[in-house]
This record gives structure tokens, sequence and C-alpha cells, in this order.
């Protein structure tokens, strides 16, 4: 790959390129790296939350599950997606996707790409931590291979429900944080203001993150994700996700429930007083 | 033929079948305390008198200690700290604590943040927001997790995450249920994404716990919010509330400012859960111990 674009953008020049409106959605990145979705919808107990798409899929001549956080383009189409923020029905409809995964043998692909879960007195009524925290216990017991790369925001426990897989991956530019920015700073500092301030301090960046042993890989982006000019990048996706699927067709179910067990069990930092 | 032994009473609120009260109908082992008032714990704040932050009445700090640390007057369950629930629930001095000096780092090495652990631990006399470890109730041996309300409000960090996940593991391999008093603002922000981990570090650990076949209670104290409710706050085989707790994922003035919705009356507690089906049942603090004693009980047959 080429020079990167710039060596030295701040974490906070990734937040406003990880938001672009011009960066590749979950839809674009499953139509350049797959062959032919078929979406399958709702989530059987209460309705379809369009921010999240999922199906079946074709990758070098093996089926696999494909689930995306999908945002919206047009101010109309975003209010249709509901910017990417689901609902517990979308958490329930990606863990039933998952579950007929693992009933069928297919890996999973999941794209990460959401400023949070939604924050509504609907979504409350209907248990959006009740949805999340299911997704985190299912998934933890999925015996295929799961795979999550996070193509834009990875706002906190909306995005990890969708995040407890043997390897989580981030595009150059996109972001994984416990919170925004913003809110970080309104809360710990009581002024969204200072959100550039409080990208730097978070570690939210992929190079930091792949540092820390959150993620395991950066995908560059010698040029910043553009869904117009994506070729290369989602070719290079693809022979990646190909080699991931490869390595883990070597594993048996009882070593990819272990191997998932043991990368979230590593992160703690335990010490002493 | 079961349905005699859950006698109703006048107590009994309209629409409740089976009120905590009237649950057993006597005859159950104890082996400890049954009331609050022979119980003397330091950790009540200095002072005779306090105003109830509910119906604002003034009120001794004695009636309230006599009152399982509710108010006398309006019945608000006041927020307690670990060590007060711990005397409150055991069988006499059947608690063992797990991991007492376990803490975790300062992994975005944020401003302040030592700092401000090492002010928390000299207020509260804890190492971390949770306290851990196993006791009896009413003879039934279980894992016992209590978080803190005032250890920069019940924050889930890395120790926390790992006191718990030590806690749940270590039931899974000596066959105990847990029990886990949850009381949280959510992640702890100032350890970022590494505190984000521990729902999932938590919720994972709780799996192998499920797939044991083993009993697991959250009781959701005031108040059980963000990353904590979205975890395993609401994992458990039976989930219990305290009266009146706030429980919810966004906290309600974010829904306020990012949505411009108004809110519901009751909005996100314990009582609004359980009409919306999140929660099993709310059980009043003296209550309490009879409630998991039961239910240790019925959950040991296997």
């Amino acid at each position: 790959m080429e020079q990167k674009m710039e060596q030295n953008r701040t974490a906070w020049d990734r937040v406003q390129t990880a938001r672009e409106e011009k960066r590749p959605h979950a839809s674009d990145y499953i139509a350049k790296i797959f062959d032919g979705f078929m979406e399958l919808r709702g989530d059987r107990l209460f309705g379809d939350d369009r921010a999240v798409i999922g199906g079946i899929a074709g990758i070098g001549k093996r089926y696999v599950t494909v689930i995306g956080q999908q945002k919206g383009r047009s101010a109309k189409e975003n209010r249709h997606r509901n910017f990417g923020m689901m609902k517990p029905e979308g958490y329930r409809k990606a863990l039933r996707l998952m579950k007929q995964a693992d009933k069928f043998g297919r890996p999973v692909i999941l794209f990460i790409d959401t400023p949070g879960a939604f924050c509504g007195v609907d979504a409350e009524e209907r248990g959006q931590g009740e949805a999340i925290a299911r997704n985190l216990f299912e998934m933890a017991g999925l015996r295929v291979p799961v795979l999550a790369i996070v193509i834009g925001e990875g706002g906190s426990g909306g995005a990890l429900a969708l995040g407890v897989a043997n390897e989580v991956w981030m595009l150059e530019n996109s972001i994984y944080s416990v919170l925004s920015p913003e809110g970080f700073a309104a809360i710990l500092w009581k002024d969204g203001k200072r959100a550039a301030e409080a990208a730097e301090v978070m570690k939210i960046t992929a190079d930091e993150l792949c540092e820390a042993g959150i993620v395991e890989k950066v995908i560059p982006e010698p040029e910043a994700a553009d869904r117009e000019h994506m070729d290369e990048l989602a070719g290079y996706m693809k022979q990646e996700i190909l080699s991931f699927l490869g390595r883990y067709d070597r594993m048996t179910s009882e070593e990819i429930l272990n191997q998932r067990y043991e990368r979230f069990r590593r992160m703690a930092v335990p010490g002493s007083v | 033929m079961l349905r005699g032994k859950f006698k109703k009473t006048e107590t009994i609120p309209a629409g409740e079948d089976f009120p905590e009260s009237t649950f057993p109908a006597g005859g159950m082992p104890d082996t400890g305390r049954e009331t609050g008032k022979n119980r003397s714990r330091k950790e009540v704040p200095d002072g005779l008198f306090r105003k109830c932050d509910a119906c604002r009445k003034i009120l001794y700090e004695e009636d309230i200690r006599e009152n399982w640390y509710c108010c006398p007057e309006c019945g608000k369950n006041f927020r307690i700290d670990p060590w007060t629930r711990i005397h409150m629930l055991t069988d006499k001095d059947s608690f063992e604590e797990w991991d007492p000096d376990l803490t975790g780092d300062d992994p975005l090495s944020f401003p302040g943040y030592e700092e401000k652990l090492r002010d928390m631990r000299g207020k509260t006399g804890l190492t971390e927001a949770v306290v851990t470890g196993q006791a009896l109730i009413r003879g039934s041996r279980t894992a016992l997790g209590v978080m803190s309300p005032d250890f920069i409000m019940g924050s889930m960090g890395t120790a926390v995450g790992e006191k718990i996940t030590r806690m749940v593991e270590r039931a899974t391999a000596e066959r105990l249920p847990v029990i886990l008093f949850c009381c949280s603002g959510g992640a702890r922000m100032q350890e970022g994404i590494f505190s984000l981990m521990q729902m999932a570090k938590t919720s994972q650990a709780l799996k192998r716990h499920d797939e044991a076949g083993l009993l697991y209670v959250p009781v959701l104290t005031d108040p059980t919010t963000g990353g904590v409710t979205a975890s395993f706050a609401m994992l458990g085989d039976v989930i219990l509330a305290e009266p009146g707790a706030l429980i919810g994922f966004a906290g309600a003035r974010v829904i306020r400012q990012t949505i411009g919705q108004k809110l519901p009356e009751g909005f996100q507690s314990a009582e609004f859960l359980q009409k919306h089906g999140f929660v099993d049942r709310i059980v009043r603090r003296e209550q309490m111990r009879t409630t998991l004693g039961v239910l240790l009980q019925s959950c040991a047959c296997r």
C-alpha cells in the first residue's frame, strides 16, 4: 500500500473522518466484499430495526452470516436508519441471526458503525440494557468463528453488543470508545466543548487500541475510505477475511469458544494496594 | 395445592397475586437475625438527624437504622454501603471476602484519577467499588458481591470487572450460586475502553456459570444504570429489585436532552421495569434475606 496520507493525524481528526458522509457504510462493504447478500429481517418479537442489516452472503465458495450497523446518507435515509443507532429489536434481530449461523455452522462477520445504542423512552421500555446484555452473554457461547470490523464509529455498549468476537479489527480512521468524546468531556469535565481534548486522552484510535491489545488488526487506509473509491480497500479486506476464515477452519468449536473467552478475559489490568 | 401456601393478606397491593410478605409460609430454617434492631454498624454517618430526600421529613438516624435504612415515613430505601448490606443479609460471621486487595490501574493515565482513587479509598474504607466473597444466607452457601454507591458512583472499571469475573469463575468451579447487588452509574469513564470491555468479560463468565446449571440472582438497587444494566444486571435467572430503585440503560437527562422526549411518570423505576417485564420481584429490605434464602434452597435441587 502507498504512503499513509498523513502520519500525524490527531485522534480528533480521526473522529471527524470516522463520521464523514462519504465514508463507506456497512452496505457498501457488504456489496463489495461478498458475493450476493440475502437479507433476513426481524427479531420475531417486536419488529425489524432498520439501523442494522443482516443476512447470508457468500465469500470464497462458502456461506457466512453478515450483520452490519447501517447509517444513512441523506436526512431521509438517516431517519429510516436512525443514524445507525439500534433499538432492542435490532440487537435481538442480530442475535437471532447469529444463533442461526451457529446452528448451521456459518462463521459470522460483523460491521460496527454506530454512535451508540439508541437513547429513548421506547428503547428503555423494551429493555435496551437487557438486549445488549443478552448479546454479550449469548455471543460468548457461539461455536462458530466471529469477526467484528469497526468501519466508522464504535460507540460504547451499542457497539460492543456486536463486538464479542474472536478477533476485532478496525479501519485506520475508525474509532472505538466507551462514550463519544463529547459525552466523555461533558461527564468528566462538565464541558462537552472539550471533545477534541478528550479524544486525545481516551485511547480511541485504531493504532492506540491495537497497541493496547483491545483489537487485533488495523486495516490501513492509504486514503481516507471513500465509497466512490473503495475497490482497493474492499479487495484487501476480502483477502484478510478469507485468511481469517482459513485460520479458524483449523480450530475445533471448543478451541474457538476458549480463544474468544481468553481474549476478553485478558482485558484487565489487575494490581493491588 | 401450592396455591394455599401463598395466602393473601391485607397488605397485598392490587393485582399482586403472590406478595412478598406472605412467602414463605413459615417453617424455613433460619440461622441468623431477622430484624434490623440488633445491628449496630459504624458506617452510619455521624449526627442524630437526617432529612429524607424523598419526603423531606426530618428523621432520627436511630429510627432509620432500625427500619433497615429506609425512611420510616415514606419507605424510601436509602443507599447503603456494602458492609452494612452484607451484615443485613448474611448469617452471623459467615462472610469470607475474596480478592480484598485487588485494584485496577490507570490505563489512560487520566489526569487526577490516581488521586481520586486514593481519596475514595480513604473516604469509603473500600479498595474498589465492589466487595466480593462467599457467605451463608439462611444456611445456604453462595458467592456474594455487593457494589458500593459511594465509590465513584459504583462505576465499573477494570478492578470491578475483574473482581466480579473472579467471583463468578470461582463460583462456577466450586458449584456455588451467585448473588450480586448491583448499584452503579455504569462504566467508569476514567478507564475508557478498558471499562467497556468489562461488560463482555463479566457476561461471558456468567455464561459459563449458567451453562454449569448454577443460579445467578442480580438484585438491582438504586441506582443501576449504563454498562452495568447492559451486562450482568440483566442476566439473572431471577432478577430482584429494591422498591423505587432507579434502573435504566441511558440516563433520563440524556434521553430528555438528545431526543427531546417527555418522560413518562415513574420512568426507569424498579416498578416501571417490572411492569415492562424485566424484574421478577420487587423486594423490601426486611424481606430480602428470606427471599434470597428461598431462591437459594429452591435452586439447590440438582
